[in-house]
């Protein structure tokens, strides 16, 4: 009496057990238990019997691989009947049982081509009829066990393994009939191997236009078609060589393979910058310095000589250049005619067209204005696509789990890192098992109030240092600035001198930069922070709260003190002096970082090691130095107003950091030992670069642009109320030239200067995040019903695997007692 | 590039197929340079005298002298996994080299990424992760080591932990629907599962 399996086949190990022997797929257990119902009472000999004899010799083995499965199914069952469940002794899954629970679909939907075949078959279907990604309850068919997985399992189970061709037939008949993007799309994301998938592609290709593939191939010459394929061949060369130019592919990649991804995320985050500043560079440089200086204007008589204090002063001979505002002519540049230079206004050269001018304060307000606007609009998308991409609405935690499934690196290629990352893992693993553990544990009040006043004491040192600096940047800014004030009305003072003596105030902020966020590790290290991740965070806080209140007092400095009343230290153009101090505080900032990098981390290292006796290299404190690259950033878009030749400083300076910061890290540092989510921090460090950094520059920037007078005898706005005027003379002219155009000015009046717009705007925008949050509520609610659905699934299941197996082991037991009284009589 | 009369057939003819067909950077996540790229590092390990590179099986051991993948702990079963041999030694042709890669690669969506670490942690390739499978994952992990193993103890813990976490049917295992779920709220799985030629 044949079943419908075989179960002749002999049990050899765990080959059985491996659902790519795909004879044993999906038998399923509609056949099987149709089958026994069927059987019932019938007591001939059954195959079982030699079943039962093979199993028992095999079933050990079976064991050894299934005990696990078993066990966890097999717990309640044992406790009930109070059998042993030693995992040793033979399991007393019967082998069929065992053969079907290693073919069940949910155990090969990941393995077995036939499974594969059919999800993607489900998938182009949806794709055909444009629903949506998640399907609809209609499409499900009735069951009386309505699963999540019924689209697709529906047709594994109740097909058998000769259909695996039909499946592929039904296939390539649906990509046959998508577009050849989407086809190309699936037939990419599919898990099957390169083989399979030319397999698929021919076929569908095959039925498709079986003239046009052969048309491509050159039919004409020979020569024709070596000539093309030469030609590709050097495209080819051309391309793989661009590829290797890729700015800094290799260095990165060996980083990425010593150090891990966390580091590696620091050194992306510079080269995000660079790009931000050869954008901004490019746009300066065509649209303000190009012209300008194709139309030199008069230079000043005394324009001092070249000395070495000037590269870091950015003073002296550079005052009278592109680099800086006041170098700009504020009226229309026109094109000279025979030969003559014609800048002035007034005259109009009779050779002229109008369409050569080239108007220079309203070119200065729009590019400054537009290129911030764009940056902003890339800064806010690159934000919410990375807040998208490590923001998740489940709220339940599964750290251990995913620590475990995703925390290995592949990318680290060297040995002794792989090592340093295991031990790692098995350092954060034990970490999180402890924490888990001792959630339950609480402390006592006595020590909870102690830990307050460590932690009252830590915050109070830290704002207290805040606040020191701060109130010593200040003073220290009107000492200088009196100083200078002084020394303005001295007749005769050594230029030299005066401009080393303004290098005191930037060489003082950089030198705070770096030795209080040591002071901020100092109080970390003595709160003893329990969660690595806590500790962060508080001291990304001190460290931006520092340098926050360092830049505002500056810009005060800046701002209400230099601005307000240039004439006090003799200032013809007070916005270029500003663009030299924010030139000498980036130069400032670069040589103590140099300093730090090259010395520092050197110095500490070997402190570490010999006098402190540590095995290890010191952690590269990754947080720190990128605030330090945010902090940079914020003075290089402060100053792009004053001095438009900032975002090459930049430039310069950001690809100088890469290499030296490279070999430093390489020479002194080691990968952090701490856990460190990555994409986490990646999506902080763009908000932090986004929110403070970005918007206080443009509050800045658009601060100035309205409401300070410019200097009336330099740069492209004297004459000028202020820089914003640029922009509106302009759209009061177009109103006096062409009437048509006063709807734009009127739109202009109404949408940039009354308020009532942004409250709108405002509103509509909050009535959206909210919407939004409800939706995601609701969908936390559904996947909390999808989880106890999915259990109650897994119930079902144990209920229907111990009825089989029950039925077996009746059957069992009735033929031996048939087998019995056979022998016996 | 120095390459003998053959090997440079081979390009062109790789490069015929790449360029007129266009079959194989269709069907990977991977760009032309990086297909050439990997059929270069690919043609290296090749021994000279064969004449048809491309459907030559390059041995696991060979494979594995890769700097990419010699110090993995992982590197045997993501030979075994990607392998279409018949006789499963982990052995690779070229288009088990480029599924790997893509598979690897910068671009290859979260589904692919998840069904091959999948594979690649099912240890005794039954198609679910059991109590084994988990154990061998976290020795792997761990670097199996004396100094840097779990206590049996522990290890008990931690397995038990995951499995409360992520078995969602309770049924003692972790399947690939329960796997996919666990890191589709990982946003670190993307970038660490990551392999650059």
């Amino acid at each position: 009496m044949a079943g419908n399996f075989d179960l002749n086949q002999p049990l050899v190990g765990a080959g059985l057990e491996s659902p790519a022997d795909e004879e044993g797929v999906h038998v399923s257990f509609n056949q099987l238990i149709a089958e026994q119902c069927q059987a019932g009472e019938r007591l001939d000999g059954f195959e079982l019997q030699q079943l039962d004899e093979e199993s028992r010799d095999y079933v050990a083995e079976l064991g050894s691989g299934f005990e696990s499965s078993g066990r966890g199914l097999y717990d309640i069952e044992s406790d009930d009947d109070g059998r042993q469940t030693d995992p040793l002794v033979s399991v007393p899954w019967s082998s069929a049982t065992m053969k079907i629970l290693s073919s069940m679909p949910s155990r090969t939907i990941g393995r077995s081509r036939g499974a594969i075949l059919s999800q993607y078959y489900n998938k182009t279907l949806q794709l055909r009829r444009r629903s949506q990604s998640r399907p609809s309850i209609r499409d499900f068919s009735h069951s009386s066990r309505p699963s999540i997985r019924g689209y697709g399992m529906e047709v594994d189970v109740i097909d058998g393994p000769q259909s695996e061709m039909e499946k592929s037939e039904r296939l390539v008949n649906n990509l046959q009939n998508l577009s050849m993007g989407d086809r190309m799309k699936m037939l990419r994301g599919m898990p099957l191997s390169v083989v399979e998938k030319k397999e698929l592609r021919r076929k569908t290709l095959q039925r498709d236009k079986p003239l046009t593939s052969s048309s491509k191939i050159p039919c004409c010459s020979q020569l024709k078609y070596y000539i093309i394929i030469a030609v590709r061949h050097s495209w080819y060369s051309w391309l793989s060589f661009l590829h290797s130019l890729q700015l800094w592919q290799f260095l990165l990649k060996r980083v990425g393979g010593r150090f891990g991804t966390g580091v590696l995320s620091y050194f992306l985050f510079l080269k995000t910058l660079l790009f931000f500043n050869v954008f901004l560079f490019l746009v300066t440089f065509l649209f303000l310095v190009l012209p300008q200086a194709m139309h030199p204007p008069e230079l000043p008589e005394e324009r001092r000589n070249f000395t070495g204090l000037d590269l870091i002063s950015g003073a002296g001979h550079f005052t009278d250049t592109l680099m800086y505002y006041g170098y700009y002519s504020n009226f229309t540049l026109r094109r000279s005619c025979a030969g003559q230079h014609n800048t002035s206004a007034s005259s109009a050269p009779d050779c002229l067209s109008k369409r050569l001018s080239y108007n220079m304060s309203l070119a200065y307000f729009f590019t400054i204005g537009m290129s911030f606007f764009i940056t902003c609009i890339i800064l806010v998308y690159s934000m919410s696509k990375s807040f998208g991409r490590s923001f998740r609405i489940d709220k339940s935690y599964s750290i251990l789990a995913m620590k475990v499934f995703s925390s290995w690196d592949f990318k680290v290629i060297k040995k002794s890192s792989v090592e340093l990352m295991s031990e790692n893992n098995c350092t954060q693993l034990k970490e999180i098992l402890a924490e888990v553990v001792q959630k339950k544990e609480k402390t006592g009040p006595c020590q909870a109030l102690w830990r307050l006043m460590v932690h009252g004491l830590a915050w109070a040192i830290c704002i207290g240092a805040t606040a020191g600096c701060v109130i010593s940047v200040y003073f220290f800014s009107e000492f200088m600035h009196k100083d200078l004030q002084r020394t303005a009305r001295l007749a005769n003072t050594n230029p030299l001198l005066k401009e080393a003596s303004l290098l005191a105030l930037p060489a003082l902020v950089s030198l705070l930069n770096l030795l209080l966020p040591g002071l901020f590790n100092l109080a970390a290290w003595m709160e003893e922070y329990h969660s690595p991740s806590v500790r962060t965070y508080v001291a990304l806080g001190r460290n931006l709260m520092l340098k926050v209140s360092v830049l505002a007092v500056l810009c005060y400095h800046w701002l209400g003190r230099v601005a307000a009343k240039p004439s006090d230290i003799n200032l013809v153009c007070w916005e270029t002096f500003v663009g030299q101090e924010l030139y000498r505080f980036l130069i400032m900032d670069f040589i103590f970082t140099l300093l730090n990098t090259l010395f520092g981390e050197l110095l500490w290292r070997l402190f570490s090691q010999r006098v402190l006796g540590r095995g290890r290299k010191p952690a590269f404190d990754i947080a720190r130095n990128v605030l330090d690259l945010i902090y940079a950033q914020t003075l290089a878009w402060i100053g792009v107003l004053f001095s438009p030749l900032l975002p090459a400083v930049q430039i310069l300076k950001l690809l100088l950091l890469f290499y030296v910061k490279v070999s430093s890290v390489m020479m002194n540092c080691q990968a952090p030992r701490k856990p460190y989510r990555v994409s986490q921090m990646t999506t902080i460090f763009i908000t932090l670069l986004c929110f403070p950094s970005f918007l206080g520059a443009s509050v800045c920037v658009t601060y100035t642009m309205w409401s300070i007078p410019p200097s009336t005898s330099c740069g492209p706005f004297r004459h000028l109320g202020t820089m914003f005027q640029a922009g509106k003379r302009w759209v009061q002219e177009l109103e006096k030239n062409n009437p048509d155009l006063s709807v734009v000015a009127k739109v202009h009046a109404y949408l940039v200067e009354n308020p009532f717009f942004l409250f709108v705007g405002a509103g509509i925008f909050l009535i959206v995040i909210y919407f939004y949050s409800q939706v995601v509520d609701g969908q936390r609610k559904v996947i909390a019903l999808l989880q106890e659905h999915i259990e109650k699934e897994g119930v079902d299941k144990k209920y229907l695997i111990t009825q089989l197996q029950s039925v077996h082991e009746r059957k069992k037991g009735i033929s031996r007692r048939l087998r019995s009284q056979d022998s016996g009589c | 590039m120095g390459t003998t009369a053959s090997q440079l057939d081979t390009l062109r003819l790789l490069e015929y197929e790449v360029s007129v067909h266009s079959s194989i950077q269709e069907l990977t996540f991977l760009t032309k340079q990086e297909i050439l790229h990997a059929y270069q590092r690919f043609d290296e390990l090749v021994p000279k005298e064969v004449k048809n590179r491309l459907d030559y099986r390059i041995s696991m051991n060979d494979v594995l002298t890769l700097p990419e993948l010699k110090a993995n702990p992982f590197n045997e079963r993501i030979c075994k996994v990607f392998s279409t041999s018949d006789i499963k030694d982990g052995s690779l042709d070229f288009d088990d080299f480029l599924d790997l890669l893509s598979a690897f690669s910068d671009s290859a969506t979260l589904d692919i990424k998840s069904h091959y670490a999948f594979r690649i942690f099912d240890f005794d390739d039954d198609g679910t992760l059991g109590r084994h499978d988990l154990e061998k994952l976290v020795n792997c992990l761990t670097g199996g080591t004396d100094d840097t193993n779990l206590t049996p103890d522990e290890m008990r813990q931690l397995i038990d932990n995951i499995l409360e976490e992520s078995d969602i049917d309770k049924d003692g295992t972790v399947n690939l629907s329960e796997f996919q779920h666990v890191i589709s709220r990982s946003p670190d799985f993307v970038s660490s599962f990551k392999i650059v030629l």
